[in-house]
């Protein structure tokens, strides 16, 4: 399915990004593309290096070498919350929601960047802090109903069943308004029919024009969403190209096959 | 020059309880992962112990100590029993607090049963301190210092050469890794805060007679056990026992060439200082038990 | 219901003076209602931005003893032949200081607690607390150290030129607390359930989700030590001219424990937890007093508290709501302790 959003305007630039772990190489001069309105899949056997790779372009992790770049602004350096102001938000390929509070919370809190109010304000009650607090409600609502678990509101995150947990980390994602989404596996874990679910989901993603970048092991998900798929292997990229290309290269069914039973 | 001599002889002294006290916790902090807000009661009870039965009941001194070792034994692992083991998988706040419940009944126990009144132990030594040139050094300091270095290295060899203490050793890197392999991770446990505990106690009962025995006085030695703990890395026994000598050290000096007000304001400083550029100890790396 | 229940009980708080003749009694809830303002403090910082900091009882001494020094004037021999005098100040005026001074150090506390970790940490802040102790013990020159400071100036509370009244009694010290305690509750309140507070309760939760959506994790941590340790500071200084006698006491560890108790089995986390438990901890050791002595009555504490943590570990208020909602809706339905007032007015909008 390629996507009628792609375009051939580079959003994401990462260059020979490279990753020391102590003797450890975790990640070794890679260089791949993502463009705007594109969807990509980077994919590759357990240990490829793949979340690492979430983890230096979203700031959790410092790269030994290379530089990341996002239209055309640095994000070298860059702390995770700052990432996110600069429009991209990451997933987690543990289940990470904000399990004491209801799914309504959880979304608010997500909705953190889209307000401005500041303690000072709060403090001394400026009219415009309610009628922010407001919008934001209502923003929230709405990003309920686009995910689906809107009769989920008033229950504790932590309560969810499993699929709808992984729904509400999607839904806290999009609440920060990225322009470039990073999924971290975002449908493992799920049954066949949440995850035909999940890919409507990702469709009506792409038509508000978000950029997305997801790592998953789901073949039959990844070639059904993806306008183009990398291939890591070993902290290397082996191949990269539409989904058909990919399917069909001998040396991406060897990377898998190869290191099927290590577990890395 | 002969001032300093002193203060090194006692520094060392000192020292060698100190790091007794900090091996005791840096184990039960680094295996247990656990703050323990009772070392300090236990190096208290320790003292205690030893006034009881040696000043009190009028037992032999060497074997009051004996007994209050086995004492603070006994209790360690009592309270893992009774209060940690049903929090195996709480999150810090809660054993953290457990923890300061315990300590508020250990010392206001105390307080009841010795009142506030300083007791003093007085042990079976000459008088007239050891001349050695230009320093001078009580007996009981000698005694105090020789146990000390005998139970640093008798807890090493537990645990290096002992099954106990590769299965501590094992815990340490790894707990559930070490329960798959069939080490009884609630044995190892027990185990670990009795031995610190005893530790702590066996310290208190070495410095009871060197100084007095008031109910506060684990209220410092648990802060200064805290400040070995992060010198010398969690876990870390050759860390804690270089971390005590360090503090007292630091605490000879700063108390006879600073001001001895302060004394005790070196280990919190020292503390601070060593948090603020390394946060995770002064030895991370060394962090592993042995 | 709430809300009515709630001005029920301010006018209670109110009416108190009027009824209560004996002083005794009323100085015990001036001091209890001075520590619930501490406690409220420390659930901002522990209860909802879930920092372990256990050094509390700092930003409390700090702002006592800012307050008195300042009020009280000092002259301090800085080097050979000169001395720096500070003149005596008013007392709001040193009352301030001692609350922007507190929460400076609470900004130092934050700045820290973003490197040093966990356990650490919780050492980290006793030590602090336990260096300005000795720093208020030792410093004779400025602090008195154990022969204390004293004869320090109560509050004057003065309308330029119309009315001026000095609070020497204690009714109107209470009122004065009261009207304290009311605005900490306020301030914590609006706070905790904004946008500020819900960045908080984040950072709280889970820091990498918190962060990844944007969250400056370390502003909205310094920012709650800062606040917390204001609010503790203004506790001092209420302390200093209420009690007008203030040593390194002040500082001891075993405060800090009481307010810690207090939040916790309270309720950490939630707004009328410090309330409650500071209530109950301010109030209770004056019921034991004629049956136990006080080591005794800290006996029970400890026990009580460990009693709470296995037992109600969210805390009493906690329980007590999911309590009386399954009462009211016959099934047990579990109350997030955190942001209750979004989730009641979440089901008032909805």
């Amino acid at each position: 399915m390629s996507g009628a959003g792609a375009t051939s305007e580079t959003a994401l630039s990462i260059e020979d990004i490279t990753v020391h772990f102590g003797g450890l190489v975790a990640v070794s001069d890679m260089t791949f593309t993502v463009n705007e309105g594109e969807v990509v899949g980077l994919i590759g056997p357990n240990g490829a290096g793949k979340t690492t790779a979430f983890n230096v372009i979203t700031g959790f992790l410092r790269p030994t070498r290379g530089e990341i770049r996002y239209r055309g602004r640095s994000l070298n350096g860059l702390r995770p919350h700052e990432v996110a102001e600069a429009g991209l938000v990451r997933t987690f390929q543990k289940t990470s929601v904000f399990a004491t509070n209801t799914v309504f919370e959880n979304i608010l809190i997500g909705l953190h960047r889209r307000g401005r109010a500041t303690a000072w304000q709060t403090l001394l009650g400026l009219p415009g802090v309610r009628a922010e607090e407001q919008r934001l409600r209502d923003e929230a609502r709405a990003l309920l109903d686009f995910v689906g678990i809107a009769q989920r509101a008033g229950e504790l995150g932590g309560a969810l069943p499993y699929g709808e947990q992984r729904l509400l980390e999607v839904a806290i994602a999009l609440a920060a308004r990225p322009s470039m989404l990073l999924l971290d596996e975002p449908v493992s874990g799920m049954n066949p029919s949440e995850t035909s679910s999940f890919m409507r989901l990702l469709e009506r993603i792409r038509a508000r024009d978000v950029t997305v970048l997801l790592v998953e092991h789901d073949m039959r998900m990844v070639m059904g969403v993806s306008d183009r798929v990398v291939v890591l292997n070993q902290g290397k990229i082996i191949a990269e190209g539409p989904p058909a290309d990919i399917q069909g290269n001998p040396e991406v069914i060897r990377a898998y096959l190869g290191a099927g039973v290590r577990d890395a | 020059m002969d001032q300093l001599l002193q203060h090194l002889l006692n520094a060392l002294i000192l020292g060698g309880t100190y790091a007794l006290l900090g091996i005791g916790l840096t184990l039960i902090f680094g295996i247990m992962r656990v703050v323990n807000f009772t070392h300090g009661e236990l190096y208290a009870l320790g003292a205690y112990m030893v006034y009881f039965f040696a000043m009190v009941l009028g037992v032999n001194f060497f074997l009051a100590l004996v007994v209050a070792v086995l004492i603070g034994i006994a209790v360690g692992g009592l309270i893992e029993l009774v209060l940690l083991r049903g929090l195996r998988d709480a999150s810090i706040d809660t054993t953290m607090l457990v923890m300061i419940g315990a300590w508020i009944i250990m010392q206001n126990s105390e307080q009841l049963a010795w009142s506030g009144v300083a007791k003093s132990i007085v042990p079976p030594f000459p008088q007239e301190p050891l001349v050695l040139g230009p320093v001078s050094v009580s007996w009981t300091r000698v005694f105090v210092f020789v146990v000390a270095a005998l139970l640093i290295v008798g807890t090493h060899l537990l645990i290096q050469r002992t099954r106990l203490g590769k299965a501590m050793r094992a815990t340490f890197q790894d707990r559930d890794t070490a329960a798959l392999m069939g080490v009884n991770i609630n044995a190892v446990y027990t185990a670990t805060f009795a031995l610190g505990s005893g530790l702590a106690a066996a310290a208190g009962a070495l410095l009871g007679p060197v100084f007095v025995v008031t109910p506060t006085m684990g209220n410092l030695a648990a802060l200064k056990a805290f400040a070995i703990v992060i010198l010398g890395g969690l876990g870390n026994i050759k860390g804690a026992t270089a971390g005590g000598f360090i503090l007292a050290f630091a605490e000879e000096i700063g108390a006879g060439y600073v001001s001895s007000g302060y004394r005790d304001a070196m280990g919190f400083l020292l503390i601070i200082i060593v948090l603020l550029f390394r946060p995770t100890g002064l030895f991370a790396r060394a962090e592993r038990v042995g | 219901m709430i809300d009515l229940l709630r001005w029920l009980w301010l006018a209670f708080l109110l009416s108190v003076p009027i009824w209560l003749g004996d002083q005794y009694y009323l100085h015990i809830l001036i001091t209890t209602g001075i520590f619930t303002i501490a406690a409220m403090s420390l659930n901002l910082l522990l209860g909802f931005t879930g920092q372990l900091s256990l050094g509390h009882v700092a930003f409390f001494g700090i702002g006592a003893y800012t307050s008195a020094l300042l009020s009280l004037g000092f002259d301090l021999e800085l080097a050979e032949g000169y001395t720096f005098v500070l003149a005596p100040k008013p007392v709001w005026f040193a009352f301030l200081c001692g609350v922007l001074v507190a929460g400076f150090f609470g900004w130092v506390i934050g700045k820290i607690s973003f490197k040093v970790r966990g356990a650490y940490f919780v050492i980290v802040t006793i030590s602090f607390a336990e260096v300005v102790r000795l720093v208020a013990l030792n410093w004779v020159d400025l602090t008195e150290g154990p022969m204390a400071l004293s004869n320090i100036p109560p509050f004057t509370l003065a309308v330029p030129g119309l009315w001026e009244q000095t609070l020497y009694r204690k009714a109107p010290n209470y009122y004065l607390m009261l009207a304290i305690a009311i605005l900490s509750y306020l301030i914590v309140r609006r706070l905790v359930l904004s946008r500020t507070g819900r960045a908080m309760i984040a950072l709280r939760e889970n820091e990498p989700l918190a962060t990844s959506v944007g969250i400056d994790v370390t502003r909205y941590l310094v920012l709650a030590a800062v606040v917390s340790a204001a609010m503790a500071g203004a506790a001092g200084g209420l302390y200093a001219h209420y009690v007008r006698i203030v040593d390194p006491d002040v500082f001891l560890f075993i405060y800090t424990v009481t307010m810690v108790i207090m939040v916790i089995t309270g309720g950490k986390g939630t707004l009328a937890g410090p309330v409650v438990g500071g209530l109950f901890f301010g109030i209770l050791p004056v019921l034991l007093r004629t049956i136990a002595e006080p080591e005794a009555q800290w006996i029970i504490y400890g026990v009580f508290m460990i009693v709470i943590v296995y037992f109600l570990p969210d805390g009493i208020v906690p329980a007590v709501r999911g309590w009386v909602e399954s009462l009211q809706s016959g099934r047990p339905t579990p109350e997030p302790a955190a942001l209750t007032g979004t989730a009641a007015a979440e089901r008032k909008a909805d």
